[in-house]
């Protein structure tokens, strides 16, 4: 690489020059902003971390209902509570791998069935006692057993039986599951003393922090541990504040007047104008989260595959990609799966704009006129109501009667989603796509939400699921992606970007695609350059 | 027994009256909005049997009216009881909010009040002339603007222009923009904390003050010159012009004593009004009052915390309505002294 260029991004990292003069150089140079972007990531590390002074990250998503209860953990500001304290047997990695944190290895039987995972010996709880295998067992058991509150009971479900064998946790399945690792990674999965079953608010963990205050729906404080047994890639801040922020001007106020170091969930319609701030930067990275209309596929007229196909061709995905997420996402193709998730098959057809083909399909489809209601709410997603006025528009010029009902943001998870034959909905990404399908498209699945019902597709995803060999893995996974674009329930029309926006000064940024700010890790993976 | 006291002993009993009324409805109001706690807790990651699970713990499959009851058995014995989101004491954590509540209320009224009469009178007289009429064109404005939209206006003037103006006064040496910077520091988030001092508290919550100043003025200072104006038509104002008064004297010892009933009612509203009706002023500055507590909780249905916050938010009005009650009776002779 151009030594020039290398010079400049060590600039950057030092602060003596801002990402985006950095960006128009190399651009200047004929390198794209991808390469340039990543060379900063390089040069940042090489810098290396610098320790102390207090992290401040204003954040949205908190509610002063909050606990720090793992199994009750429901929305954002709680989840960067616990990777704050608290770890799980495994991460998922940037770029889509396993990474090791409590458990230091895991293997698993030819049929997927079996899983050992070997916990790291020597690492303390912030009690000062020593994390166990047992500890481990007690945890998934909170997280599994008859009395489960826990958000987590739906994908423990396939777990026969947890035993503790000297130093390893063994997992065993009633069907095989290549990616059980990954499901370990869940953030309401925090390895507690004990399963935390006896206290499971206390916030005592594995991780870079203790709890210093906790003011649910105010802020949280964190003090780093000294006892932390991976201080060499996180907990770089002394200390770490969380700084509840719902409202998004106060969020990007708090930012730009140097309040905060980094914000959540920066509104797509600003991100644009906020990029220009002289002090800071807006990161944006292609997730695996999608926006959605759902149908259901057993109810009239949505139970006619030529009137959901017609509904599918009559929406306009570039244009809301432009106008709902102002660039800040990708069109989507009907189907959950995108580019992000491994064993992707990108030769799968993009599903375009066609009035035509929508025109035809409803005349095929024998709809008798009636109106066809399409429920919506601004809790839905960000902009949800305007994406179905848009969605109406391009229906209408196709000849489909749509109709927009707009519903309360209140009460719309309990009332509308997974109630009402055809709405406006959201779902984030999951790490692998046998997660995803399994969430919400098999027959038994418990948030259904297309009642997408279809023998078929649930065999293949179980073989899939137990397939060892990755090629013939992508291939069933590609075909299952064909039905479900071709014959299910779920119109998708984008992925959205995980927008967020980071000072200057922080260092240790990378972007992953898991989740906003690194995948909530950015307070404890980030330093503040002096 | 004098009448006045009696007045307030029946005043009081029918205020608590009024309290009971309250938390029925509230209980009730809360009851039919859709979903229930277990639901809104675990969201979109809800299984039926985790739900179940929650519900049982929370003694939700209890009927109504016995959870009813046994909360009313709870707070006649002073127990708010705990949250049942997240187990926290209501008692404790509430106190903490109220206090919050009252202290940007407090400071609030301090500004607003004396500076709203101040303008009023002054209204009065320079009645029809250009004092009186920016104030009520500068007043009405603020009061019709929303009051998020004039928390951003001042956020973006005075959180985030301001320090960059003061960093491009080159004229000005290091150490005069230095100490302009740190003493000219507005924060657009109201932090509070029991580490800070007292001072540290009202400079972090000099913008949200700004703004309920904004909102609350012109009601009051409309209030007071409409008042004062009605008695300046009196005979006895005409006496004391004759007598050869000044303006102002006569306004301040004749005609304001005689104002005073209906000033302090719209007082007392806008009183309330800060104490009770600032979640969104809350929500913008980020400030941890109890309008945003009472908001969370009700999205999440969780019953206790909102009758609790529904009571106090209750007897605030409650109580501020009776002191407008007496102070009007006392401020009039005819009433403080019947025949």
């Amino acid at each position: 690489m151009n030594d020039q260029l290398k010079h400049l991004s060590t600039r950057v990292a030092k602060g003596l020059m801002t990402r985006r003069e950095f960006v128009g150089r190399a651009a200047a140079l004929g390198v794209t902003a991808a390469v340039a972007n990543s060379m900063l990531a390089t040069a940042a590390k090489a810098e290396g971390p610098v320790k102390g002074g207090t992290m401040k990250i204003g954040c949205s998503g908190g509610e002063s209902t909050n606990t720090q209860d793992p199994a009750l953990t429901a929305s954002e500001v709680p989840l960067y509570n616990l990777r704050h304290w608290g770890e799980t047997l495994v991460d998922v990695g940037a770029d889509g791998s396993i990474e090791y944190r409590m458990a230091e290895s895991v293997e698993g039987s030819a049929d997927a069935k079996k899983w050992v995972f070997k916990i790291r010996k020597g690492i303390p709880f912030s009690n000062g006692k020593d994390m166990t295998p047992d500890d481990v067992l007690k945890t998934m058991q909170r997280h599994s057993n008859e009395d489960s509150q826990s958000g987590a009971l739906g994908i423990m479900r396939g777990i026969e039986n947890m035993s503790v064998d000297g130093d390893n946790f063994v997992v065993e399945l009633a069907a095989g599951n290549a990616d059980l690792p990954y499901l370990m990674s869940d953030y309401h999965l925090m390895i507690q003393p004990g399963g935390g079953m006896d206290d499971p608010g206390a916030g005592i963990g594995t991780g870079p922090y203790t709890i210093e205050f906790d003011e649910p729906g105010v802020r949280h404080g964190f003090k780093r541990r000294d006892d932390y047994w991976d201080s060499e890639n996180r907990g770089h801040a002394e200390f770490s504040e969380q700084i509840v922020l719902n409202d998004a001007t106060a969020r990007t106020a708090a930012l730009q007047s140097g309040q905060v170091h980094m914000i959540n969930r920066v509104d797509p319609k600003v991100a644009g104008l906020l990029d220009r701030a002289p002090n800071l930067a807006v990161k944006s990275v292609a997730g695996r989260g999608h926006y959605v209309f759902i149908m259901h596929v057993d109810t009239a007229p949505f139970d006619n595959n030529d009137l959901r196909l017609a509904l599918k061709y009559a929406i306009n995905r570039e244009e809301l990609v432009d106008k709902i997420l102002r660039g800040y996402g990708t069109v989507g193709n009907d189907m959950p799966i995108n580019g992000g998730y491994p064993l992707f098959d990108d030769t799968i057809p993009q599903r375009e704009f066609s009035l035509e083909k929508a025109a035809e399909h409803y005349k095929k489809s024998g709809h008798d006129g009636s109106p066809i209601i399409l429920r919506t709410a601004d809790g839905a997603f960000p902009g949800a109501v305007d994406a179905a006025a848009l969605f109406q528009q391009s229906a209408q010029a196709a000849g489909i009667p749509l109709e927009i009902k707009r519903e309360p943001n209140d009460g719309y998870w309990s009332e509308v989603w997974n109630v009402q034959p055809f709405c406006a909905s959201y779902w984030g990404g999951r790490p692998v796509q046998d997660q995803m399908y399994s969430t919400a498209y098999l027959s038994t699945a418990d948030w259904n939400d297309t009642r997408f019902k279809v023998p078929e597709f649930d065999e293949m995803l179980l073989a899939a699921r137990a397939e060892i060999d990755e090629a013939k893995r992508k291939e069933i996974y590609s075909k299952m992606g064909r039905m479900l674009r071709d014959e299910g329930g779920l119109i998708l029309p984008m992925f959205n970007d995980f927008v967020g926006a980071v000072a200057n000064n922080v260092g240790g940024y990378e972007d992953d695609p898991n989740g906003p700010l690194m995948n909530n890790k950015a307070p404890i993976k980030c330093w503040i350059n002096a | 027994m004098h009448p006045i006291i009696k007045l307030v002993a029946q005043r009081l009993a029918l205020g608590l009256l009024l309290l009971f009324a309250a938390s029925i409805l509230i209980f009730a109001g809360t009851s039919i909005l859709p979903g229930d706690v277990a639901q809104q807790i675990l969201g979109q990651s809800a299984t039926p049997e985790a739900l179940e699970n929650l519900r049982r713990e929370l003694g939700l499959n209890e009927p109504a009216v016995s959870r009813y009851f046994s909360w009313l058995g709870g707070v006649m014995q002073g127990d708010l009881g705990t949250a049942l989101t997240n187990g926290r004491d209501i008692a404790e954590s509430l106190g903490t909010r109220l206090s919050n509540t009252l202290f940007l209320a407090f400071w609030a009224a301090v500004i607003a009040v004396p500076l709203a009469i101040t303008l009023g009178l002054l209204a009065v007289r320079y009645k029809d002339r250009w004092p009186d009429k920016v104030i009520s064109a500068v007043t009405l404005t603020t009061i019709s603007i929303p009051e998020f939209m004039i928390g951003y206006v001042l956020i973006f003037f005075l959180s985030i222009q301001l320090p960059q103006l003061i960093n491009g006064m080159e004229f000005l040496s290091d150490g005069a923009r230095n100490w302009m910077l740190s003493n000219l520091r507005f924060s657009s988030v109201a932090l509070m904390n029991d580490s800070m001092t007292l001072i540290e508290k009202i400079k972090s919550i000099t913008l949200p003050i700004m703004v309920l100043t904004l909102v609350v003025l012109a009601h009051m200072m409309r209030m007071t010159r409409a008042a004062i104006l009605n008695v300046m038509q009196s005979a006895y104002i005409e006496t004391a012009e004759l007598k050869g008064l000044g303006m102002l004297k006569i306004i301040r010892k004749h005609a304001f004593p005689n104002a005073i009933a209906p000033i302090v009612n719209v007082v007392m509203i806008n009183l309330a009004y800060l104490v009770v009706g600032v979640v969104v002023v809350e929500v913008v500055f980020a400030y941890p009052g109890m309008g945003q507590y009472l908001v969370d909780h009700v999205a999440k249905r969780d019953i206790p915390v909102v009758q609790a916050c529904g009571l106090i938010f209750a007897a605030v009005y409650i109580g501020l309505n009776l002191v407008a009650d007496i102070v009007s009776i006392l401020a009039n002779p005819r009433l403080r002294h019947p025949k």
